[in-house]
């Protein structure tokens, strides 16, 4: 049980509080309701780029980690598809310094040319870091486009290449900051060793006067249903065959969105799962298979993904993984396998419980879906799950027509 | 009117609290040691093994061991030990290092007790089944291959080889020492160093008298393995630095690590030196990161830190730089080195690094694991709570000149080893 308070500023920031006695530490988290979705063609890795802009001095404050560090605090930030999320960690005792901080670069940041040029090569590092010097790295480069044809989820959040984050203008960067950074598209979690009406005054004081902005209105090309089955076949110096294979699958608030989730546990949550013992362990055709799903707020995927054992052909691995996807979209899944699940998914809320941060963040994570008091109910939405439902989603879910297949081979 | 250029008052922290576990045995001599704490009804119960039988030969047979643990027994199967587990929503990690193996069960309270017979049956009696082994020879192989293509593994393990040689901390591996494994060197490691004599329980959260019951009985009584054994010991000498390069012709990235032996945590020097690395290359505003990530934009990340080892401490520094401006990044590191042994640190910079130190390690104390993993960090070597409150004096006493002394005692560009993987 997560507690929390709530209330409103008249610039439409939304403020939630969460007091936590047992803590010395301060928890201060905000969210921008703002991803690489928002982003247009030709321009992506912007929302991305833009976070690391954030901490790049603001209108009043020249330096944003300099204050922060000099209180006892630390902060780090991410960007999704969907969401850019900024926290801070520090003694409750200082917990002022986090909305003096935060409040300014809401207000404006300085727009450096420096501090640009010089996130725009970090960026560029952080690219070929994770994505291109790194075997596999550019999967999901690959298998976005693939799976989506008009939806911005056909991009990466890192961006579809470098140029594009080295042509990165400060008009952009400033238009980008008007349009998303606005306090009525934003949600602020105060947690920790606090009292709400410290942070309403806090709140008041330091954001209160922020100008409301122009309400951003999303309106994102819709993707097509998928009616014809896709693939992509890549060569590249990797050891290993790989195969990833992507499924449709609801967005975030759709009510079979947990359906989906369990889904995935039973096929893919650890050493009892079906496809580690019946793929890995039985048949011997992979060294690693996981299943998972992307939850994302549009339309999302659904993933299986795997090593090949070598000597193993594609097509016998690809068939095996239909045959055990074929079997739970015919047949019901046994209680045991069903509780198993819900029980996993109840004690990975329990201890999700243990971290102010996390608790700080699911409160404006589920804040942004509708109602931060669902979080405390979610796991109601799991355990009411019935085998029935599991197989119903598996068999509309688990069509050839509606999956996008890369197979990743080893250069010969 | 609000004024935004004013910073608002602060406090250094002041009192950081460190709850100690309380020390109870099982009725074998099995020391346990309890932090019941949190409010949420979960634990986390740790079986800490030192590691045992080092031999050169044999450089997998701790670490498959611990692979293969889960992996069977003589009354259940690999399938069943998951499904039992995971029925009750627990989680069972292994997880070997360089000095210890930890199994760690992570369950809500109330399943203990269907939990904890599983494991007894996984610490007391497992049979690592030859045919789990061939399928975990197979896939650790093609991981380690798949590893060998990023640079920064390669860094990582050349780094380890040039400091600790064919040692437990050092050791090459490559996939054909996978080939080397046998059934019975398992075993036989099995039975020598999971026992009651080599184990350490370290229980963190919601964990009253009746659940230390449920525990005793479990494990307090015999256990079959007893054989004997022998902890490792390693003793390491200073080796003259050296530069270790390959060359990678298409990396569009260079991993660099670098570093020599150094002390650990039971060297009175070691808080001191940890603000000297805080201010080098330990936390987002050090010199390393201002200098080659902020100002240069060389790299995504780049830091320094102190391992402390049972045996040993060493000093590393890693980062991943763009294939171009290598060489550059390595000439901006030697020159952060000699500023911190040349010149001193200014005040202002100093008293942050204070302030953020102390801050974060009262962030670290969040809940009951991690006031018991600081429990594990001194109780390993022979240390008590002094150390803590030695550590947080030495940081808000420590001077400009004393950092320059230990710069000049233990940040020396010549002597490390120096390992670029990629291109310079």
């Amino acid at each position: 049980m997560v507690n929390f308070n709530r209330f409103t500023l008249a610039n439409g920031l939304k403020v939630l509080v969460h007091e936590d006695a047992t803590t010395p530490m301060a928890v201060l988290n905000i969210l921008y309701d703002v991803g690489a979705r928002d982003e247009e063609e030709g321009r992506t890795g912007f929302a991305h780029l833009f976070e690391h802009l954030m901490f790049g001095g603001s209108v009043n404050i020249p330096s944003y980690d300099e204050p922060l560090q000099r209180v006892g605090g630390e902060n780090n930030a991410f960007t999704s598809n969907d969401i850019t999320n900024y926290y801070i960690t520090l003694p409750a005792a200082n917990i002022e310094t986090a909305f003096w901080l935060e409040s300014d670069r809401m207000l404006s940041l300085a727009f450096s040319e420096k501090s640009l040029e010089t996130q725009r090569n970090v960026v560029c590092e952080e690219f070929k870091q994770r994505y291109l010097n790194q075997p596999y790295g550019d999967v999901w480069l690959k298998l976005r486009p693939l799976a989506y044809q008009k939806h911005p989820y056909r991009w990466a959040t890192i961006g579809q290449d470098l140029a594009q984050i080295e042509n990165a203008k400060m008009e952009d960067v400033k238009a980008f900051f008007k349009k998303h950074y606005t306090p009525q598209n934003a949600i602020l979690v105060v947690g920790g060793n606090v009292k709400t009406e410290e942070v309403k005054q806090l709140a008041e004081k330091w954001f209160g006067p922020i100008p409301a902005g122009d309400k951003y209105e999303r309106n994102l090309p819709q993707e097509p249903e998928q009616v014809a089955e896709r693939s992509l076949t890549v060569t590249a110096d990797v050891p290993l065959n790989a195969i990833y294979k992507a499924f449709k699958m609801s967005g975030r608030t759709d009510a079979n969105y947990q359906v989906f989730d369990l889904l995935s546990d039973i096929l893919s949550q650890g050493q009892s799962s079906r496809l580690f013992n019946s793929l890995l362990k039985e048949q011997k055709l992979f060294s690693e298979i996981n299943a998972y799903i992307t939850s994302s707020l549009d339309e999302g995927l659904f993933v299986v993904e795997g090593k090949l054992v070598e000597g193993v052909s594609m097509e016998m691995a690809e068939k095996a993984i239909w045959k055990e996807l074929e079997l739970i979209a015919t047949e019901l899944v046994s209680d045991d396998e069903l509780t198993k699940v819900k029980n996993k998914s109840e004690s990975i809320m329990v201890f999700a419980e243990m971290s102010l941060l996390d608790k700080a963040m699911n409160l404006a994570y589920y804040e942004l879906l509708g109602d931060a008091a669902s979080l405390n109910v979610e796991i109601n939405k799991y355990l009411s799950i019935t085998a029935e439902q599991i197989r119903a989603v598996a068999n509309t879910t688990f069509k050839k027509e509606k999956s996008s297949t890369l197979y990743y081979l080893a250069n010969a | 009117m609000l004024n935004r250029t004013v910073a608002p008052a602060f406090n250094q922290v002041s009192d950081i609290n460190f709850i100690q576990p309380i020390s109870k045995p099982l009725a074998n001599g099995l020391p346990v040691y309890i932090l019941n704490a949190g409010e949420q009804e979960l634990v986390r119960i740790e079986f800490i093994f030192e590691n045992a039988n080092w031999s050169e030969q044999k450089p997998l047979q701790a670490v498959a061991v611990n692979g293969l643990i889960n992996s069977g027994t003589s009354t259940l199967t690999a399938k069943q030990i998951a499904d039992g587990v995971d029925y009750y929503g627990a989680f069972l990690q292994t997880e070997y290092s360089a000095d210890f193996t930890t199994i760690t069960l992570y369950t809500l309270t109330k399943h203990l007790s269907s939990v904890l017979p599983i494991l007894l049956s996984v610490l007391n009696e497992s049979i690592f089944p030859q045919h789990e082994l061939e399928i975990y020879q197979q896939n650790q192989k093609q991981k380690l291959q798949v590893s060998l293509q990023k640079n920064d593994y390669l860094a990582r393990k050349t780094f380890a080889h040039a400091i600790f040689g064919d040692t437990a901390y050092g050791s090459d591996i490559n996939p054909s020492d996978y080939d080397q494994l046998q059934q019975t060197d398992l075993l036989a490691y099995f039975k020598a160093a999971y026992q009651p004599k080599n184990c350490t329980i370290i229980i963190a959260g919601k964990f009253v008298d009746k659940d230390f019951e449920v525990l005793d009985t479990v494990f307090g009584g015999a256990w079959q393995n007893s054989e004997s054994f022998d902890r490792n010991h390693f003793s390491f000498s200073v080796k003259a630095g050296e530069d270790i390069y390959i060359e990678k012709p298409e990396a569009l990235q260079s991993a660099i690590r670098m570093g020599n032996l150094s002390i650990n945590r039971t060297h009175v020097d070691f808080p001191a030196l940890q603000v000297l690395n805080c201010v080098f290359g330990g936390y987002f505003g050090s010199r390393l990161m201002a200098n080659i990530r902020e100002d240069k934009g060389y790299t995504y990340g780049i830091g320094s830190g102190i391992a402390s080892l049972k045996h040993a401490g060493y000093f590393f520094l890693a980062t991943e730089v763009g294939a171009n401006v290598c060489a550059d990044a390595l000439k901006e590191i030697e020159k952060e080195i000699t500023l911190l042994r040349e010149d001193l640190v200014a005040d202002e910079e100093l008293d942050l690094v204070k302030n953020y130190m102390l801050g974060s390690m009262l962030g670290s104390l969040e809940n009951a694991f991690s006031h018991a993993d600081k429990f594990k960090n001194i109780h390993f070597f022979g240390l008590d709570y002094s150390y803590y409150s030695n550590y947080v004096e030495t940081v808000k006493n420590i001077t400009a000149q004393d950092l320059k002394e230990m710069a000049n005692k233990y940040l020396d560009w010549n002597a490390m080893a120096r390992v670029v993987v990629g291109k310079k």
